[in-house]
């Protein structure tokens, strides 16, 4: 199959069996591949109710038909599993250049299942596949053990690894590749660490063959040449993901202190342009991107190199956390990648009990005499390694903000701002109803990933809840994914603005199948669907209140900012609600109804 | 004339070098480029791109004289003459002489140019000799 590499490697950790298979053009034709593969190979080869910590949970990672080939950002890599956070659906998605070399080593997915009873690393070069000793690395961070596998291996491998926090099942554990970048959200890394894989290391030295060379190589050169000439490609590179920062705080959408408010005094001070001014070294891309936003800094007090802040990380343990010296942020970021942490929920969890502690839910007695104040940054520094090793409080917070509420009581659950057991992201959703919905319904828990709306919120009326919102929200949870799909970046899409109309012409030049955009985003439509159905075989009773928003949004109006005084009105969220739902086709318990499943073929699933 | 690299400026991402394995080769694979890129991570964190300066120093060392300059400056290896000693290889001073199991013999950069139009960064660029 053109465009694919044609394999899938398989590897049971227990058995200590490694074996190929064939790529299976009818998974290929209805999943396409990326998120899609894993999201199939999830639903059909694990028995129902598995425990996410058991050998049995699989860790599917997979590249897309367009990783690896000359494809603005071709190198997304999904990491497919099922979730210790939020027992459903996750998937996590990274960038860096692995996506590109497990293509040119001649797999399309790599498939572990089983568990080691000793620390090992996977040793994959081209069809040598070996699964080696990682005794000597356990315990290691996740940016040192892939300085050292560097220098042992060579440059030209290229190493994802997970850090102690993975070692100790935290649940929110992710997984490190080319220093700096993650596959973040929920706990693909926690799975890595209880199948006691510390790291995996690639090479591959293989073409990627595809349908039709020159019309290929014509459509490679228009869309790197349309990047070349856009508008916002120079502020793009020069701020990253950054730039949103202020924007953000201006609009009141910037998680500050627990999200009780979206805009926090003093944001300048986190500003793409302080940050550019102050620590950044230079631009870091992922594989054959024309508009890096990795932004590589170095925080001169701890003399730390970091891949970052980029925006989620500076709002999250920035503001979230109260917390407005880029220096600081940057610290925590580099503390956070090292320990294997994924930096939205921990920035998420420390704000939460931060909060806990202003309202005399948790005191001093339970946290080893540590004060928690908002905007301590040594109190993040601290509770960062707590979380990562589970000591004291960490323990507690090691299992997220919905657990955590449960164990610690005192109405915490209503400030614990959590969508399926997964903490929310970076953006503030009192005033914001298109976004506050992105979050209630995106598939793997309150992530933005899937539905950045919140700009129609300000495109549009932030006070109106009406059928255009629902609509938004599904045409980008389709679109959106898709990329996941294809192993490619949706950046260069919503930040540089490069026409859609690229992706299906390429995508035929190199696969030599034609689809039109349509029926990609049947394709995107048909995973978002099976994910559903993988929640509900997995969840008793799943329905509706799974995609129940946090409480705060609704109960409490935000605090200072452009959304000051603000709150979401419950029964419009509802009706919002309900409207996704319908527009969907789905009942109105949030189920896909049989004529939809029959539309999009899962009915034999 | 010859390909220059602006080091300073490269944000490691290689689509140069799959335009190049596309340009020489019709494939799909950085490890068949002519050109490198090397990372110094995680200190001190940027790019080393090493290009061909066309310096000539390959055609001195050949010991059968298979690398010729044609008329464009171009320095190239006649694969029929080579005789697979790997002199040249060692003696590049920029390294970016390569060989492949699946080629015959070793390659280098031909000034072909179409590593500049997929650089984001605008690393890349061909310059003429007074650029030395």
């Amino acid at each position: 199959m053109k465009g694919y590499a044609g394999r899938i490697l398989r590897i049971d950790l227990t058995s200590r069996r490694v074996w190929t298979e064939p790529l299976d053009p009818a998974m290929a034709e209805k999943f396409l591949s990326g998120r899609g593969f894993g999201a199939y190979l999830l639903y059909t080869e694990t028995e129902p109710g598995l425990a996410p910590l058991s050998p049995q949970n699989p860790l599917i990672i997979s590249a897309g038909p367009l990783s690896g080939l000359l494809v603005p950002g071709a190198g997304k890599l999904d990491i497919t599993a099922k979730s210790p956070l939020t027992g459903g659906y996750a998937s996590a998605n990274m960038g860096g250049m692995l996506a590109a070399e497990l293509k040119y080593a001649g797999y399309d997915s790599v498939v572990i299942t089983g568990s080691a009873d000793q620390p090992v690393y996977l040793y994959i070069d081209d069809d040598q596949v070996q699964i080696g000793d990682a005794s000597a690395y356990w315990g290691l961070g996740s940016l040192t053990l892939e300085e050292r596998l560097k220098r042992e291996l060579g440059e030209d491998f290229q190493i994802a690894t997970i850090g102690p926090a993975a070692e100790n099942l935290v649940h929110y554990a992710c997984i490190t590749h080319d220093f700096g970048r993650q596959a973040g959200r929920g706990g693909v890394g926690t799975v890595m660490g209880a199948k006691k894989l510390k790291a995996i290391a690639v090479r591959g030295t293989r073409s990627i063959p595809v349908a039709d060379l020159e019309a290929y190589r014509e459509r490679a050169r228009a869309m790197f040449a349309a990047c070349r000439s856009a508008e916002g490609l120079e502020a793009w590179q020069r701020y990253g993901t950054s730039g949103v920062t202020s924007w953000s705080n201006e609009i009141g959408v910037f998680p500050t202190r627990n999200f009780r408010g979206g805009t926090i005094e003093g944001y300048e001070n986190l500003s793409g342009e302080v940050m550019r001014q102050a620590i950044v070294v230079s631009d870091k891309a992922c594989f054959a991107c024309p508009s890096p936003c990795g932004k590589y800094s170095h925080v001169r007090k701890q003399d730390v190199h970091v891949e970052g802040p980029e925006y989620e990380t500076t709002a999250m343990l920035g503001g979230n956390c109260g917390l407005t010296d880029i220096q600081d942020v940057a610290y925590a970021n580099w503390l956070a990648d090292e320990l294997g942490l994924d930096s939205i929920s921990a920035g998420n969890c420390i704000g939460f009990a931060m909060e806990c502690y202003q309202r005399g839910v948790i005191g001093p007695a339970d946290t080893d005499g540590l004060e928690l104040r908002f905007g301590d940054s040594e109190v993040v520094f601290t509770l960062l390694k707590r979380i990562a090793h589970r000591g004291g409080i960490g323990d507690a917070l090691a299992e997220g903000v919905k657990r955590a509420a449960t164990k610690w009581g005192g109405g915490s659950e209503a400030w614990a701002i959590q969508v399926k057991g997964m903490e929310q992201s970076g953006y503030e959703t009192h005033y914001a109803p298109s976004m506050l919905l992105a979050y209630m319904t995106c598939d793997v828990g309150a992530h933005h990933n899937r539905a950045w709306a919140v700009t129609y919120d300000i495109q549009m009326d932030r006070d109106s809840y009406t059928p255009d919102k629902a609509a938004k929200v599904i045409e980008l949870q389709h679109i959106r994914p898709l990329f996941d799909c294809l192993g490619c970046c949706r950046l260069q899409w919503v930040e540089i603005g490069l026409d859609l109309a690229y992706y299906a012409p390429i995508l035929q030049a190199a696969t030599g199948v034609h689809r039109s955009w349509d029926d990609l985003l049947t394709i995107s439509e048909r995973v978002w669907n099976l994910t559903r159905l993988y929640w509900m075989r997995e969840t008793p009773g799943f329905g509706r209140d799974w995609d129940a928003p946090p409480a705060r949004f609704y109960s409490e109006p935000a605090v200072a900012g452009a959304g000051d005084g603000r709150k979401a009105d419950w029964e419009s969220v509802q009706a919002l609600l309900d409207e996704y739902y319908r527009q969907r086709g789905w009942d109105r318990q949030g189920l896909p109804t049989p004529q939809t499943l029959a539309r999009l073929g899962l009915t034999e699933l | 004339m010859y390909l220059h690299a602006d080091s300073q400026r490269c944000s490691g991402c290689r689509a140069c070098l799959l335009a190049c394995s596309l340009h020489l080769f019709g494939e799909n694979n950085p490890k068949k480029a002519a050109l490198a890129i090397i990372p110094h991570f995680p200190a001190p964190g940027n790019y080393e791109v090493r290009t061909c300066t066309q310096c000539g120093v390959c055609t001195e060392v050949c010991p059968v004289g298979a690398i010729h300059r044609n008329g464009h400056g171009v320095y190239f290896i006649d694969a029929e003459a080579c005789a697979f000693c790997g002199v040249c290889i060692v003696a590049c001073p920029e390294q970016v002489i390569y060989v492949h199991p699946e080629v015959p013999a070793p390659f280098k950069c031909d000034l072909c140019d179409e590593c500049t139009s997929f650089c984001g960064m605008n690393v890349l660029s061909i310059v003429g000799e007074e650029a030395r």
